[in-house]
């Protein structure tokens, strides 16, 4: 491999956004991820909403970054080829008692600079959405507030920074740097060690461990807190819009909201998790979604969740670097004073998903600032293709596309009517989609009613074919998690493997 | 010396519970069910059966395996040998339903049969 | 070669849809067709390899795929055409059908009468909201039925069973005899659901331990499942604090439950009963569509495959009833079509029978004015059948004519009928 400039740590949507920005200048940038896909892990599994940027406390890094990154989602969007809708959002008061928190958000939303905010009337409220509550007292509307999907964002990034010359190693672990004479000049991985000018770190729920390999921040630590949430069947519950609860002082509280995907979610609640693979439903968290949601939607009915699903908060404890604002869980976005080199992201919670493009921006000039001489590429392009759905093609074009692949005319997953000419597609695109949830997020099989019980052995024959292993190793999502375990009349195997 | 003990009746759906009284491998009397069933109660005291339906594998078929399963209802204690010796059998397709795979298996007396056709695949 | 119109097109080639087929090609439809999504007729038939079907129907013990086996011969047998491989996207209220498949491509099938006989589904583990991880290795018995019995590969070695359903404890005596080890089977009611004969001759004698009013409270695991957490239930479903019981195993098999498929239903209009998940019927098996059949599971669930053939049976035999019936309508009806001058004729169709009891009152705007007297004339195959003047004749105004009955026989004869306007 030719001399690396750059090793980004973590392929979170911050680390895929950061290699997509950083893509636009002469860097030799590698990527790597200890999954076997990019967005595994906390940007697989949150509300999939593009924030408005009113509940972050002013001054802080959080307010600033979620105002500025909501700004780049049409851009983004339209450049990276994937679904996002700045639909607006809401919060919904209910009860005369709750009102006086709107106006407290809505000056907030103000000082963070979020424009266009005002609130409605519970009259407005009931006509837009009329399944709400009856006792709502009026709402908080933000019509910067969007929804997004948050895995082909994620994804989109990655693919265009492949694209763009970023090369990007998943199933690879990070183990140590290697620090001389005060600036990084390596980082030592389980493929090996890759010398390299500059590491940034964006790992996540391990951000903390990384820095602290690199002898910075030994006091910054993640706390996970563990959201769960639950999808809804669409044909039993359509929700239309963003809504919030009024925030506590546990956070903004179990929101109700409707997807790209067409799918209604619930959730999240916040609780301390055991640790940072605890991405665990509990029925005591079902309980305190349901409750949550019923107190926006009092007729919505545990039978109509069609899927359930936990991920986790890399919340912090990195107290806000202005020092107007008392804030203990802050971002991290610094280039470190030592080692040089070591550009640090910690503590990216939400509103995480909605900065990440701003806080790529922000790692670009972090390493301008520390003298790095940013010279642009000849040739970047911007745009990534969006590779069809057929569901979401009218007739005709439906009929074009299986004349020219007829494997666009086999439908692999019945309810979500995806074929095999989309699966095909993954496994061969520029981060290839070599497990079952990899193909999954990017193109929606296995979310419908039957939960994947038809499409799950065909998708295997599928990936076996198309990567020439074996079906017994195809995999869920990553060594371990296989799907097979012998062929029937061979009893031997048992006994091996044992 | 006689003893009573109740079994499950297997041989249709309704699933009648049998007051079985017998004397070392004799049945002397049946309760319950009806005369199928105590023909089964008689036969599970002395020499339980049971049908057996499984695979066994296929070259050049559409699938890899052919589902088969057995003319009769075979030993209850010999299920395990049957199963060993079925698994080391591979039959080339094409084959047609009701075809003998396996004649008098492990001299049992009892045929293996194609439970379907398996057609020649590519 | 596929045809643009069918009498009969049915909707799925398991037991419902091959004794549908097979019905309605003996009341005498002509082209029948049946649309399967599998690569082979038989349904989910063909990996239920266990004995215990048709005792009704053959008065023989026969295991799945030679049930199935029967009712595929005799529908070939009759020339019922089939469309393998092929999913149908859309049906609509006017019965036409939008398929695709990878050998058959983009299809649009006109139907005189349609038989939805798609079955049903398995609940799987968010319909029944067990909590904890989301591993691999939670699987619904009949995807793990594929693999072992079907595709040829075992989906882990050592099993728990959520659900004493048929399907459940069948499976759990397959693996048992394949090699694999199945610690036990859950059950939340406080009785079997499935056959007493089944749990004699499927958990009995193979020692696999039966646990009433159990369930599952946690998946445990990363990767794959590496335990579960059993706990035992009161009579509402309670978990009872304390019994909770870790069992290690790999694979948890869901046997919890079939939903009849109709997604495709509710596509083409038809409304579904909420009690059955089906849809509602009449005795013809006709759904609210006219002319929309629905047998089989797809209605709802059945415990014997017998009930199901017969169900189909019956559809198949009305669908055909019906598409006789729209057959006959389509040869008594002839197109009415505009000439040069006129821009367009309502009705557009008249039923020639409707000649026998009265006139057939024709009315019609033209497409440019004619300041001068007219014929409005009536042709088919080009003879003048009848024709009426008029002084002028205006696009503002409807012209009304009226084919007497006394053209009863020529219009018998005729293709399509022609009207126009033009110059005395």
């Amino acid at each position: 491999m030719e001399k690396i400039d750059v090793v980004i740590i973590g392929g979170g949507v911050v680390g895929c956004m950061t290699a997509r920005f950083l893509s636009r200048y002469k860097l030799n940038i590698l990527l790597i991820d200890k999954e076997a896909d990019v967005g595994s892990s906390t940007s697989a599994a949150n509300s999939a909403i593009v924030h408005a940027g009113y509940d972050p406390l002013p001054g802080t890094l959080k307010a600033e970054m979620n105002v500025k990154g909501n700004q780049m989602w049409d851009v983004l969007s339209g450049e990276l080829g994937f679904e996002y809708d700045r639909s607006g959002d809401y919060v919904v008061a209910v009860g005369k008692e709750e009102l006086p928190i709107l106006d407290e958000l809505l000056e907030q939303g103000r000082r963070n600079g979020v424009p266009g905010m005002h609130i409605i009337p519970a009259d407005e409220m009931r006509a837009r959405e009329p399944e709400i509550n009856p006792a709502v007292s009026g709402a908080l509307w933000a019509p910067t507030g969007g929804i997004c999907d948050p895995f082909m964002a994620t994804i989109a990034a990655a693919e265009n920074a492949v694209e763009n010359g970023v090369t990007v190693m998943l199933n690879t672990r990070f183990l140590d740097f290697r620090i001389e004479n005060g600036r990084v000049t390596g980082v030592q991985t389980s493929r090996g060690f890759f010398a390299c000018r500059w590491v940034v770190n964006s790992a996540g729920l391990y951000s903390d461990e990384v820095m602290h390999l690199a002898g910075v921040r030994p006091e910054f630590q993640i706390t996970p807190r563990r959201g769960e949430y639950v999808v809804l069947d669409r044909a039993s519950i359509q929700v239309n819009n963003v809504l919030f609860p009024v925030p506590t002082a546990k956070g903004k509280g179990i929101l109700v909201t409707a997807t790209t995907h067409g799918n209604t979610i619930v959730g999240p609640n916040s609780v301390c998790a055991a640790h940072k693979k605890d991405e665990e439903v509990t029925q005591e968290g079902l309980a305190e979604i349901w409750e949550g949601a019923r107190k926006l939607f009092p007729h919505l009915q545990p039978s109509s969740t069609i899927a359930m699903f936990a991920g986790l908060r890399a919340t912090g404890n990195a107290p806000s670097p202005n020092p107007q604002v008392s804030y203990g869980h802050d971002f991290v976005i610094e280039a470190a004073e030592k080692p040089r080199g070591f550009i640090n992201l910690g503590g990216i919670e939400s509103p995480g998903f909605t900065a990440a493009p701003a806080i790529a921006q922000r790692v670009v000039e972090l390493m301008q600032d520390q003298g790095e001489k940013l010279e642009e590429k000849t040739g970047w392009n911007p745009i990534r293709a969006p590779r069809p759905h057929f569901r979401k093609l009218p007739l005709d074009e439906q009929k074009k596309l299986i004349h020219t692949d007829p494997r666009y005319g086999r439908v692999v997953c019945r309810c979500e009517m995806v074929t095999e000419g989309e699966i095909v597609a993954e496994i061969h695109a520029p981060i290839p989609a070599l497990t079952y949830d990899a193909i999954k997020r990017r193109t929606w099989l296995g979310t419908g009613r039957c939960l994947g019980s038809f499409d799950m052995p065909r998708v295997v024959e599928i990936l076996a074919r198309e990567t020439g292993l074996p079906p017994e190793q195809i995999t869920k999502r990553g060594p371990g998690s296989e799907f097979l375990y012998r062929r029937t009349k061979e009893l031997e195997v048992l006994h091996d493997q044992e | 010396m006689e003893e009573k003990m109740k079994i499950l009746c297997i041989t249709c759906p309704k699933g009648c519970s049998l007051e079985v009284t017998r004397d070392g491998q004799t049945v002397v009397e049946v309760k319950g069910g009806c005369k199928r069933g105590h023909e089964y109660a008689q036969r599970e005291m002395t020499d339980p059966r049971r049908m057996v339906a499984t695979t066994v594998k296929v070259k050049n078929g559409v699938h890899p395996l052919l589902p088969v399963y057995t003319s009769e209802p075979f030993p209850k204690a010999r299920i395990p040998a049957l199963m060993a010796t079925l698994r080391e059998i591979n039959i080339d397709a094409p084959i047609e339903m009701g075809s003998i795979i396996a004649e008098n298996i492990l001299d049992s007396g009892v045929n293996i049969i194609a439970s379907r056709n398996m057609n020649a695949g590519v | 070669m596929i045809k643009s119109k069918y009498d009969v097109v049915i909707i799925g080639a398991g037991p419902g849809g091959l004794a549908a087929a097979i019905a309605a090609k003996q009341q005498g439809a002509q082209d029948v067709l049946i649309i399967e999504r599998d690569l082979e007729l038989g349904g989910i038939l063909q990996q239920c390899i266990h004995n215990g079907f048709g005792l009704e129907t053959f008065k023989e013990d026969l295991p799945g795929p030679s049930y199935a086996q029967h009712f595929i011969n005799d529908a070939l047998a009759l020339n019922v055409e089939t469309l393998l491989d092929t999913m149908v996207l859309d049906i609509t209220p006017q019965r036409r059908i939008y398929a695709s498949g990878a050998r058959s491509g983009f299809l649009e099938i006109d139907a005189r009468a349609i038989v939805l006989a798609m079955g049903c589904r398995e609940r799987t583990r968010a319909q029944i909201r067990i909590p904890g991880m989301r591993p691999s290795g939670v699987f619904t018995a009949g995807t793990a039925q594929r693999w072992v019995n079907v595709e040829g590969y075992m989906p882990g070695k050592r099993y728990v069973v959520l659900g004493s359903g048929d399907i459940g404890m069948i499976m759990a005596r397959r693996l048992t005899l394949e090699g694999a080890q199945v610690e036990g089977v859950l059950e939340v009611m406080p009785f079997l659901t499935g056959l007493t004969r089944n749990y004699v001759q499927c958990l009995m004698d193979f020692d696999i331990p039966l646990h009433l009013s159990h369930t599952v409270k946690r998946v445990i695991g990363r990767g794959r499942v590496e335990s579960i957490e059993s706990v035992q239930v009161d009579e509402k479903w309670n978990p009872i604090a304390g019994s909770e019981k870790i069992i290690p195993c790999d694979t948890l098999l869901l046997s919890v439950g079939l939903i009849p498929e109709n997604e495709l239903s509710k596509k083409a209009g038809v409304l579904i009963d909420p009690i059955t998940g089906g849809p509602f019927v009449d005795d013809r098996f006709e759904t609210n569509v006219p002319g929309i059949f629905a047998a089989g599971n797809v209605v709802h669930v059945y415990d014997l495959v017998d009930w199901v053939s017969e169900a189909g049976r019956q559809a198949g035999d009305s669908a055909a009833r019906f598409a006789l019936i729209e057959r006959r309508k389509e040869t008594r009806h002839v197109p009415v079509k505009p000439g040069p001058n006129v821009r367009y004729i309502v009705p557009q169709t008249i039923d020639r029978e409707s000649l026998a009891t009265g006139n057939v009152r024709m009315q019609l705007r033209v497409r440019q004015p004619i300041e001068s007297p007219v014929w409005v004339e009536i042709r088919g195959n080009d003879n003048l059948i009848t024709r009426k003047g008029e002084l002028y004749a205006r696009p503002g105004e409807i012209i009304t004519l009226e084919i007497p009955m006394k053209a009863y026989d020529e219009v018998q004869l005729v293709d399509e009928l022609v009207i126009d306007v033009v110059k005395r």
